[in-house]
């Protein structure tokens, strides 16, 4: 899960990382009133979307009067931003967050991720910090600051410091450097973050250590035991069908294709848009019932394929280990007879109570496709597509 | 031969008495698995399937003699499971449960670093289908029936892509040594690599079929370890072109990356390496049997 930048801070902020000082806003009138609270005569007004590379798609303006930030904000809420983080359709802004403009020294980089290589917390930082930094990290490898946590002892102050030296700070800014590597490790551990960057770190002219941009990823297992994290998601920066899903208890991820896919296990459901692009035509989404798909929650994976209106034709593949197929079956029936989904349908079942599940399909006297192997499946759902396609193109001559 | 299971290992189940515990354990005893008990805190005394329950990993241990585990608690609570087998002295621990936070499996690979090489527990998963010897015993959540018995090694990432693996096989007439589910998580027990290794020493694997997905060094290590110490062949598959590119936030997972990630890379590497890569996952089996043909030796065991 992400957070925003305004939260990230806060969170931050409570594990020791200086911030400039800011609020967030809703409204071209909150945003003034922020300013007049921060105080001074620069602000930055910056829209919170989950992505960076904001400045460069034009969501962050610099502002030297009140009427400068409510026009910033006038124009940011309700834009549409589009970076190189987002895909092509961008984000919505909705929130703002006004924060003191601070007259920069030097930037720096760091960033703590989860290694899967080694399997600890790794830091990485760089003196040179800013959008070119995965530029630096391609063309210049070997300048990238690296250290590995041990996970037993936590990350130890001598290796904050190595870092803070390595940035180049004075001796008299070094201290400030490790608390603020160290307030970030101990963010990560405590909040279950699978990524904390500063990017960002800056050195202000008079000498301050402050976190100019700050994102946070979460554990999206240990939610349930970071209730605090958990409240700050936002819906709007989510596809409604994903959040949707993963009520549902489904993963969905919507994609640009035309044949909707409803398949259990992540690998299997990779797989099967593999074998579709294959066959010569693209899915339209990725879906994993996962384990323990009982007729309810087959025909809410339905649902979720249907509200897609690009989806020509739907595949069901289901391979049942814990799952059965008499189950499964038995939700495709209802789902079909409750829905009535109005594109071709093929069902390929194998696995536990296979002959069962087919026997279920078979009496249900509904127009369906059965299929038993995979390459059956896609060549059938391809095929159908296609005579989908002719009888449409008849239809409109 | 097989490879970490057969007809003689005592298995216990952590998580005995739940459903899931109920359901697989009564699979597992149908497919002639040498179930010896299991562990539910608060039951112990109790008897469940026929078989004893006990309070604790290490009750269980002394009163059977138990060598493996199959887990099946909750995710919340089940690195404390996997923890506690190992203290017990469990050999092969297999973790089913999905959905464990990631810093706890960072615990779990750190605490399992306590033993010395030879009482190191080997942990199996977590979030995988567990692992089966055709014919012998499962220790796992997979339909027994779609696997043949006979000389491919099996390993892979993700539970019903090795099911379809299996049947396709078996509707060729190719049988599996040992079929063993790695598990799809960022940070998991048993790597690809070590499991290769045990295929290797395994006189009666004759070929491996590796079944990887997107993201993660694991298929490129495996490549190394391949073109290094592989005498067996080695057929693979990638599940992940057609996805697409993920959203993402921030540049630190892109600063680590390392080439051999993506499915693209991982297939070029594997291939670079000399491992035979099936083209779709509709052509698992026929690219195991190609291979098959292709090296002297006759593979397949009638069931």
């Amino acid at each position: 899960m992400d957070i925003h930048e305004y939260q990230a801070k806060e969170l931050l902020a409570g594990f020791g990382v200086a911030i400039p000082r800011g609020g967030v806003a809703y409204s071209p009138e909150q945003a003034v009133y922020r300013a007049t609270e921060i105080g001074g005569t620069r602000w930055a007004v910056k829209a919170q979307i989950h992505s960076g590379a904001r400045g460069k798609a034009g969501g962050i303006k610099v502002c030297t009067s009140e009427d400068e930030v409510r026009q910033a904000a006038k124009g940011l809420l309700g834009k549409r931003l589009v970076t190189h983080q987002t895909g092509p359709d961008g984000r919505v802004v909705h929130r703002l967050y006004v924060e003191a403009a601070v007259p920069i020294e030097r930037e720096l980089y760091i960033g703590f991720v989860l290694d899967r290589k080694s399997e600890r917390v790794m830091i990485v930082a760089h003196p040179q910090g800013g959008m070119e930094i995965e530029e630096i990290s391609q063309t210049a490898p070997d300048t990238i600051i690296r250290a590995v946590v041990e996970p037993a002892v936590g990350m130890t102050p001598f290796q904050a410091r190595e870092i803070a030296f390595a940035l180049g700070l004075d001796a008299a800014l070094v201290g400030r450097g490790a608390t603020t590597l160290l307030g970030c490790y101990r963010a990560f551990r405590d909040l279950d973050a699978t990524m904390v960057e500063i990017n960002p770190l800056v050195l202000t002219k008079d000498s301050q250590l402050l976190a100019l941009d700050a994102k946070m990823t979460f554990d999206d297992n240990a939610l349930f035991r970071r209730p605090n994290v958990s409240e700050l998601r936002d819906y709007a920066e989510e596809d409604p069908r994903e959040s949707q899903a993963s009520e549902y208890g489904i993963s969905y991820v919507a994609l640009d294709g035309e044949i909707g896919c409803i398949v259990n296990g992540a690998g299997l459901a990779m797989a099967t848009m593999d074998l579709i692009q294959h066959a010569g035509s693209s899915p339209a989404n990725f879906l994993d019932v996962g384990g323990g798909a009982s007729p309810e929650k087959v025909t809410n994976a339905f649902r979720l394929v249907l509200a897609d209106p690009k989806v020509k034709a739907i595949l069901v593949n289901i391979f049942a280990g814990i799952n059965r197929c008499d189950w499964v079956a038995q939700g495709v029936v209802q789902a079909v007879r409750e829905l009535r989904p109005p594109m071709p349908l093929v069902v390929r079942l194998a696995g536990t109570n296979v002959e069962e599940g087919r026997r279920i399909l078979n009496e249900s006297g509904l127009q369906l496709t059965t299929a038993d192997t995979l390459t059956e499946a896609a060549e059938r759902v391809v095929t159908a597509l296609k005579a989908a396609g002719r009888k449409a193109g008849n239809g409109k001559a | 031969m097989s490879i970490l299971l057969d007809d003689k290992t005592r298995i216990i189940i952590q998580g005995f008495t739940g459903d899931k515990g109920t359901f697989h354990g009564r699979e597992m005893l149908a497919y002639g698995t040498n179930l010896v008990g299991g562990v539910t805190p608060g039951k112990g005394g109790t008897r469940h399937l026929d078989r004893p329950v006990f309070n604790t990993v290490k009750e269980a241990v002394r009163a059977t003699g138990a060598e493996a585990s199959l887990i099946f608690v909750p995710a919340a609570f089940c690195a404390d499971s996997i923890m506690e087998a190992a203290d017990a002295g469990i050999r092969l621990v297999v973790a089913i449960t999905d959905g464990i936070p990631a810093q706890d499996m960072m615990m779990v690979k750190r605490y399992l670093f306590r033993y010395a090489r030879d009482k190191k527990t080997m942990l199996v998963g977590p979030n995988c289908a567990g692992i089966i010897s055709p014919g012998k015993a499962m220790l796992g959540i997979m339909p027994g029936h779609i696997y043949a018995k006979g000389t491919v090694g099996l390993v892979t990432r993700s539970g019903t892509l090795g099911y379809e693996a299996a049947s396709q096989m078996k509707a060729l007439g190719i049988g599996v040594s040992t079929s063993v589910g790695i598990g799809g998580d960022p940070i998991n027990g048993s790597s690809f690599v070590d499991v290769l290794r045990l295929f290797e020493e395994d006189p009666q694997t004759e070929a491996v079929m590796m079944i990887g997905e997107i993201g993660g060094p694991q298929e490129a290590e495996a490549a190394r370890f391949f073109r290094e110490n592989g005498r067996k062949p080695v057929i693979g598959y990638v599940a992940g072109l057609s996805a697409p590119k993920g959203r993402r936030m921030g540049h630190a997972g892109a600063i680590i990356r390392a080439f051999g990630e993506s499915a693209a890379e991982k297939v070029e590497i594997m291939r670079e390496a000399g491992i035979t890569v099936a083209a779709s996952p509709a052509e698992l089996g026929s690219t195991v049997a190609s291979v098959l043909k292709s090296s002297p030796k006759r593979v397949a065991v009638p069931t």
